[in-house]
């Protein structure tokens, strides 16, 4: 970990103490309970829970794509989720983010917004960022305009129609370009790009919209290895200031993210079989049953 | 693994941002705005009223007629051009606004002809033949030349409003759309063939004799509604020019190829389609106005499907996502169409869809396409 983010982290922890102690009520900061809040509302993450699952079931003509699934993600942390094939893994960001409905179930980001009343546009606004499994990015726009339509701002039409670049988001792009390592090819279309140029460009979409918790559905799928590496680094350069949720099959990828006793999740039909270190989970029976042993 | 601090290295060029504030136009675009400008209103105008009859630069009724229909139906594939080349909506509908355009003209034009009719009573033909004692409650506004001026925008606006609120809500995208439109369209034909709609049914409005009392049938008049409606193109396709080079245009045709990554990036994809959609329908009002006077006639038949079916073979033409593509588009299969309506009427059909099966399987941009390329292909020869 880079000693930048870890003192930020640490500052921004010692604030979250501060506030909790000054406020002199506990654990929540002087605020009422109020479930629900949507609109306006800043994500809590006082209490170090990004993400909370709670028995989310989805059911699709009586298959049960979640079962049940219950799972929490802490401030900064980056969690990597295997699983067979029709685990549920896609799904699940799919409730994360909006896209699907769980028939019961509930899912908070920080400690008061309720996902399963927010539409996809307020989940990503309030931010959840989301990469596809496959690279999702406006073809015909230039890596340039992929970048400046992700920054975070005002979304509505009437900004948009005289929208202008200010400086601090000139900066920004540049920072991007240069992270997702595309700055020369800035002004080609996106649909001419690589498969692996493509990845790192959905990713640096989903870091332009600033978001503190990115889900990504297999970011290295279609990448060489020198551009999985790199991947990975980025990807633990940014843990720490944004919580991360990864599906991956690549277990040599898991293994890179996952080192250091980072927490990852099995899923298998729709429900976590088990959670913990890597070793640990490696050395599950049931683990190694259904998935790692064949 | 470590991430650069600062990541921009000191030896990098900096990053080229103008592409993100192009200019509105380039200095040929404008050039050719102005003699686009000085042909409309100086030549064409001389070369009516001023050159004698029989001289070979006389541009007769006939050709000013053409050229205003012509020029109106380049503002119905401008319209187009925004919704399906930039925001990906297949519209089969858009003739219904450019006839709603046209019917709320048509009826401040039908209230002008005051007691010239045939009936000679003050009120229209189809009314009296219809033994109607007074005019329904929809005409109240049409002896106002404003109040009507005013229908020709907001009513295609609203419907197309209301219409394209409940479509996008539901996420009711591609051929659905499309097929949605087209019902849309062939219903309200039904609806105004019927008499007791009050639109003069299957004969329309037809007859026109004056606008704000000075009469249509002029050399005058026929030449200033001509210049009007090149000028209101004009007018429209800067206006969409400069929306296409916001940040707006932009998120149109990031919703055209990934409208699921707009949403999950924040955007609202139905408030960005409703407000294209609705603007488009306008422009086809405001152009269904202008053809009206010109034709001198409006009929359901403005709302078949085959009417809006046209509209689209423009645009894909033409070009589509250029803007300058749909209008050339609609000039030059109207134009052709009235060559060869003249030469060969029996075969015109068979031509359109020849015409636009060729430029779906060889000329995907378009005619503007195939000229891009050509310029291409000659500067690389040159150089």
């Amino acid at each position: 970990m880079t000693p930048d983010l870890l003192s930020a982290g640490a500052q921004r922890h010692a604030a979250a103490l501060a506030r909790a102690a000054a406020s002199g009520t506990g654990g929540s900061g002087g605020r009422s309970a109020s479930y629900g809040r949507l609109l306006g509302a800043e994500v809590d993450f006082t209490h170090g829970v990004a993400l909370y699952l709670d028995e989310l079931t989805v059911s699709f003509d009586g298959f049960k794509a979640l079962n049940a699934l219950s799972l929490s993600l802490d401030v900064g942390e980056l969690r990597c989720v295997i699983g067979p094939n029709g685990a549920g893994k896609t799904t699940l960001m799919d409730c994360i983010t909006g896209k699907t409905r769980p028939d019961s179930g509930r899912a908070s980001f920080g400690s008061t917004l309720d996902l399963l009343r927010m539409s996809e546009a307020q989940i990503a606004t309030v931010g959840i960022g989301r990469k596809f499994q496959k690279p999702t990015v406006y073809e015909r726009l230039t890596v340039l305009e992929n970048l400046e339509l992700s920054l975070a701002g005002d979304r509505r039409v009437r900004h948009l129609l005289r929208a202008r670049l200010d400086g601090a988001q000139a900066a920004r792009l540049d920072e991007l370009m240069t992270l997702i390592q595309l700055r020369t090819e800035a002004h080609r279309s996106a649909g001419l790009l690589s498969h692996g140029q493509k990845q790192w460009l959905e990713i640096g979409m989903l870091l332009a919209q600033d978001p503190k918790l990115l889900l990504l559905d297999e970011p290295v799928a279609g990448m060489t290895d020198d551009e999985t590496a790199r991947t990975a680094e980025l990807l633990l350069g940014l843990a720490g200031r944004h919580t991360l949720m990864v599906v991956e099959h690549d277990m040599h990828f898991v293994a890179t993210l996952a080192a250091g006793h980072r927490k990852v999740t099995v899923l298998h039909e729709g429900r976590v079989l088990a959670e913990g270190p890597l070793a640990q989970v490696q050395a599950d029976e049931r683990v190694v049953e259904v998935y790692l042993g064949r | 693994m470590t991430v650069p601090a600062s990541p921009v290295p000191p030896d990098a060029t900096p990053l080229d941002l103008t592409p993100l504030h192009p200019r509105l136009l380039p200095r040929e675009g404008w050039l050719a705005v102005a003699v686009f400008v000085l042909l409309l209103v100086v030549a064409i105008p001389l070369a009516h009223l001023v050159v004698p009859e029989g001289s070979a630069l006389h541009f007769g009724g006939f050709a000013v007629g053409l050229l205003g229909k012509l020029l109106c139906f380049a503002i119905c594939a401008l319209a187009m051009d925004l919704v399906w080349g930039y925001a990906g909506i297949l519209s089969l509908g858009h003739g219904l606004f450019f006839a709603l355009g046209g019917y709320a003209m048509g009826m401040y034009l039908m209230r002008q002809i005051g007691s010239d009719g045939q009936y000679r009573l003050p009120m229209p033909d189809f009314m009296v033949f219809l033994n109607w004692k007074e005019f329904p409650w929809h005409w109240a506004l049409s002896d106002s030349f404003v109040a009507q001026m005013l229908l020709v925008v907001l009513v295609p606006g609203l419907l197309a409003f209301v219409f394209g609120y409940f479509a996008f809500r539901s996420r009711i995208k591609g051929v659905y759309f499309s097929i949605i439109t087209q019902a849309l369209t062939f219903a309200a034909m039904l609806l105004f063939f019927r008499n007791e709609t009050g639109f003069g049914g299957n004969n329309g409005f037809t007859d026109f004799k004056r606008i704000l009392g000075i009469p249509l049938n002029t050399p005058g008049m026929r030449v200033f509604l001509c210049v009007l409606s090149g000028l209101v193109l004009l007018g429209l396709f800067l206006m969409s020019r400069a929306l296409v080079q916001s940040r707006y245009g932009r998120i149109l045709q990031a919703i055209r190829d990934a409208e699921s990554r707009t949403m999950f990036s924040g955007y609202d994809p139905v408030a960005a389609k409703l407000f294209v959609w609705t603007l488009s329908a306008m422009m086809c009002g405001i152009a269904g106005a202008l053809y009206v006077p010109q034709v001198g006639i409006v009929n359901p038949s403005e709302m078949s499907p085959a009417a809006s079916i046209e509209m689209a073979i423009w645009a894909a033409v033409g070009g589509r996502g250029t803007l300058i593509g749909p209008i050339v588009g609609a000039l030059f299969v109207n134009g052709t169409k009235s060559v060869f309506t003249v030469a060969f009427p029996e075969f015109w059909l068979f031509f359109l869809g020849a015409l636009f099966i060729a430029v779906t399987l060889f000329l995907p941009q378009g005619l503007v396409g195939l000229a891009r390329l050509v310029w291409t292909r000659l500067r690389r020869g040159r150089a």
